[in-house]
């Protein structure tokens, strides 16, 4: 079989198996969302935080629920390594600097897992597993609450609750993350990724040199950074690093858990809306996106058209043998179109249009499926804004699964729209600015405008994977880049909370002849069509001098 | 708490939270996988080191360098791709290369000039440079040609950078003699180490190469630097030198790359691929 054959066969037996799982992850993410019941472990942990689980919250006491419990996870997460010197299992590193300690806390509680640090030399086994793995969980469970908000937003009529936040983050990490991130961890480790508390021994090589080969609880922080759509990686090689991903079918099996949840919980949402059909279309929307844009970065990376791949004969360099290019392509465009960010080969290294396709998949605002969580309700912003625009065209009022779409919801709709566009644009623009912001490219000319573009993009979009020849780990950029993270992850949460909190008032409009059926193939074509549109005419200009004038030099 | 304001009992509640979760989460989770990890899979979970004379030699899955302390190939091992990590397979250094597929244009050193710490100036090389050069050591190595396209027979890349009545062969400093004489009625120069070219049209020239005998592999560092592969391709091509340095025939190497050779996965996930030290260890042994 050739490469390109067995390349697309491994595209085809991931869409199967996100097809054979859509049913039974979606109904229980369902029945996880919506039961009254508490298990035991809950009902503890529900006692020790001091909460009455069965009381129902408003959009504005959930949403200050989730700042809260975000706002202490940057402290207890920035404090961890600034006292890991102090702390067991340290390895003897030192304290995280201030800056790389500020950027790092918020890029692992807003789910972004940007690493302005190198793992294997800066943090220890503890600040690793309780400090960073702890919010690949938590950081995914509050983006799947948010979706399960807005959601009920949708469902629910004449209500002024939009249901519990802690209900919603405990059942979303013990119930969905924990069983599958442990079963995926041990997967792992029987591929060959390594789970010990080792500080690494050094050994003697075959012609006399040493290596030190390093050991960490790798496996466990594995399975949950692709569950979650998180991606720090444990090394600074992420899932390049044979410890991360020793092999082809672990590779595979990581993709898989990037794409799982995101792709089930539409059925969640067809589910909860009592309208399985709705379920349907929002997930054909993002699978339309998806499997273009895939097919698109395997053919640009199997096409090679660059000058240093046609010297070389194929797209190899930042890549590892046992993958190959197009597996590597494949991961790539996953790790962008969710908010994932863990890369198995380098993006900066792609050929310029490959790396475009990464680029375009962060600025779709991750939604093709998107993040935990973040993808759904991503996804149903732009479904409000695609009926708003048909009711626009055809002059009727937009209403979508029996609410009006009236001017506060559109407003709320678009405001969360433009808020990534500004925060990747101007913060490019500031860098752009700065002679000594400019000298961190690694890269020049078109090629150094595409390492700031992404940068930026991949903060606001809260995905984390980097043009990595850019040099960012100085005080500027860690700054600049937190900022974005935090901006690009809680203005959006909130105005979705708000716009779930004015829909879930609203008593249900009827049916009637002037209705736009959204469960049908001409509203899935609208929603891809506007998602497109949207992300072409604001980031066109900023492409065009970036990866699409290096790819046609 | 009921008595609290109901803000203070938020934060009190997401304070709670976060330790009882990263009780569980960050230990209690951790922990347990790594108790089953450790009784299931020992071997994988610590690491897969191997063993030679009941010292440990290395990981499996972990790539090594096999060349002296000076950096040069070892005949009689199978060489490993190139690293990008640290000073080449360093795992506390992980590292890509970064470099863009545009990266054509060198910064030739300077002769005589120093940096910052007073060190001679390296200049710096490009990504296409360092492919070429590469590809013309493994080529003369294993006897075959290093040629490729896109890079000259001296081992840079053949890049123009092109002005009005002039063109300047930027990567094969002076007085080399450049790639092609004449580019578009143009006279080609060598480049000056120091001159600032910046303003030229960037033209990288093809040239007549085929099919290169050496494989992509051997001229790209991998994206961890610490690829423990490397293609089929790239084996057979150094087998004859390896049996050659061994005394032993080059149909006992080749039937020991098939036994170390990882096909795709249940036929189609990933590339085929040759796991370097166990090759080597096998070839030590027989």
């Amino acid at each position: 079989m050739n490469a390109t054959a067995a390349g697309m066969l491994f595209i085809a037996s991931l869409i199967l198996a996100m097809v054979l799982v859509h049913k039974p992850l979606g109904d229980y993410m369902y029945r996880v969302y919506t039961t009254t019941r508490h298990n035991v472990v809950e009902r503890v942990v529900y006692r020790l935080l001091g909460v009455r689980a069965d009381t129902e919250q408003s959009w504005g006491v959930y949403a200050r629920s989730l700042l809260a419990f975000s706002v202490l996870s940057i402290l207890v997460v920035y404090g961890i390594q600034r006292l890991q010197d102090k702390l067991p299992l340290s390895l003897g590193r030192p304290p995280v600097t201030d800056h790389v300690a500020w950027n790092t806390a918020i890029s692992f509680v807003t789910n972004t897992n940007w690493q302005a640090y190198s793992g294997e030399s800066t943090m220890g086994h503890l600040t690793q597993m309780a400090a960073l793995a702890v919010q690949n969980f938590v950081s995914a469970a509050v983006g799947m609450a948010v979706a399960i908000a807005l959601v009920r937003g949708f469902a629910r009529r004449r209500s002024g609750t939009l249901g519990n936040f802690w209900v919603d983050l405990v059942r979303g990490s013990v119930r969905i993350l924990l069983p599958i991130a442990f079963v995926g961890a041990l997967v792992l480790v029987a591929g060959g990724v390594i789970q010990n508390f080792s500080s690494g021994h050094q050994i003697t090589t075959l012609t006399g040199g040493t290596q030190t080969i390093t050991g960490g609880p790798v496996a466990s922080q594995e399975a949950i950074k692709e569950l979650g759509t998180n991606g720090g990686g444990f090394y600074n090689a992420n899932s390049a690093h044979p410890f991360e991903n020793a092999t082809a079918w672990t590779n595979w099996l990581e993709i898989f858990l990037i794409l799982v949840i995101p792709f089930a919980l539409p059925r969640t949402f067809g589910r909860m809306v009592g309208q399985v059909r709705q379920g349907y279309a929002i997930v054909a929307v993002m699978g339309i996106i998806a499997l273009a844009s895939v097919l698109l970065t395997n053919a640009f990376e199997l096409g090679g058209n660059a000058t240093v791949s046609q010297a070389v004969g194929a797209a190899m360099e930042g890549k590892e043998v046992r993958f190959g290019v197009s597996n590597s392509a494949t991961f790539g465009a996953a790790t962008t179109l969710t908010s994932t960010g863990a890369v198995n080969s380098f993006h900066d290294s792609y050929t310029p249009f490959g790396g475009l396709m990464t680029m375009f998949n962060m600025m779709l605002g991750e939604v093709a499926p998107g993040g935990v969580g973040a993808g759904l309700y991503g996804m149903l912003i732009l479904a409000v804004i695609t009926v708003f625009v048909a009711g626009l065209m055809v002059g009727r009022t937009p209403e979508y699964l029996g609410k009006k779409i009236g001017p506060r919801e559109i407003k709320l709709a678009s405001s969360y729209f433009l808020v990534t566009p500004i925060l990747v644009l101007v913060g490019t623009a500031f860098a752009m600015g700065s002679a000594e912001q400019r000298a961190s490219m690694l890269n020049g000319g078109a090629h150094g405008l595409s390492e700031i573009l992404y940068a930026f993009t991949s903060a606001s979009n809260n995905n984390g994977s980097a043009f990595a020849g850019l040099t960012v780990n100085s005080p500027w950029y860690d700054v600049a880049t937190g900022l974005c993270m935090v901006f690009g992850r809680f203005l959006p949460i909130i105005l979705v909370l708000a716009l779930a909190g004015s829909l879930a008032r609203q008593a249900p409009v009827p049916e009637s002849i002037g209705t736009l059926p959204t469960h049908r193939p001409q509203f899935v074509a609208m929603v891809v069509g506007v998602t497109i549109i949207l992300v072409a005419l604001t980031f066109l200009p900023a492409l065009a001098l970036g990866p699409i004038a290096e790819g046609l030099s | 708490m009921d008595r609290m304001p109901s803000w203070i009992r938020q934060h009190v509640a997401a304070l709670r939270a976060v330790v009882v979760l990263t009780v569980l989460l960050g230990l209690i989770y951790p922990l347990v996988t790594t108790g089953v990890a450790q009784a299931l899979f020992n071997g994988n979970a610590n690491g897969s080191i191997i063993q030679a004379g009941g010292k440990d030699v290395g990981s499996s899955i972990i790539g090594q360098s096999f060349t002296d302390v000076d950096g040069n190939p070892i005949g009689k091992y199978f060489q490993s791709r190139p690293s990008a990590a640290g000073d080449g397979y360093d795992p506390t250094s992980t590292s890509a290369s970064n470099l863009g597929p545009e990266d054509v244009v060198d910064m030739l050193p300077v002769p005589g000039a120093k940096d910052e710490e007073g060190n001679p100036d390296e200049g710096k090389q490009s990504l296409l440079t360092q492919v070429c050069a590469r590809s013309k050591a493994v080529g003369e190595l294993e006897g075959v040609s290093g040629a490729r396209p896109y890079c000259t027979s001296d081992g840079v890349g053949a890049v123009l950078k092109v002005f009005p009545g002039r063109a300047v062969s930027v990567n094969q400093a002076c007085p080399a003699t450049p790639f092609i004489a004449e580019y578009q009625g143009r006279k080609v120069e060598c480049g000056k180490p120091g001159e600032d070219y910046a303003a030229g049209r960037t033209v990288p020239i093809r040239g007549t190469a085929g099919t290169p005998a050496v494989p992509a592999d051997a001229v790209t560092a991998s994206g961890s630097g610490l690829d423990p592969h490397i293609t089929v391709a790239y084996a057979d091509l150094q087998a004859p030198r390896v049996a050659k340095e061994r005394g032993i025939s080059v149909d006992q190497v080749k039937a020991l790359i098939g036994e170390h050779t990882t096909g795709r996965a249940l036929g189609f996930m990933g590339e085929p691929a040759v796991n370097v030290l166990e090759l080597n260890l096998a070839l030590d042994r027989s």
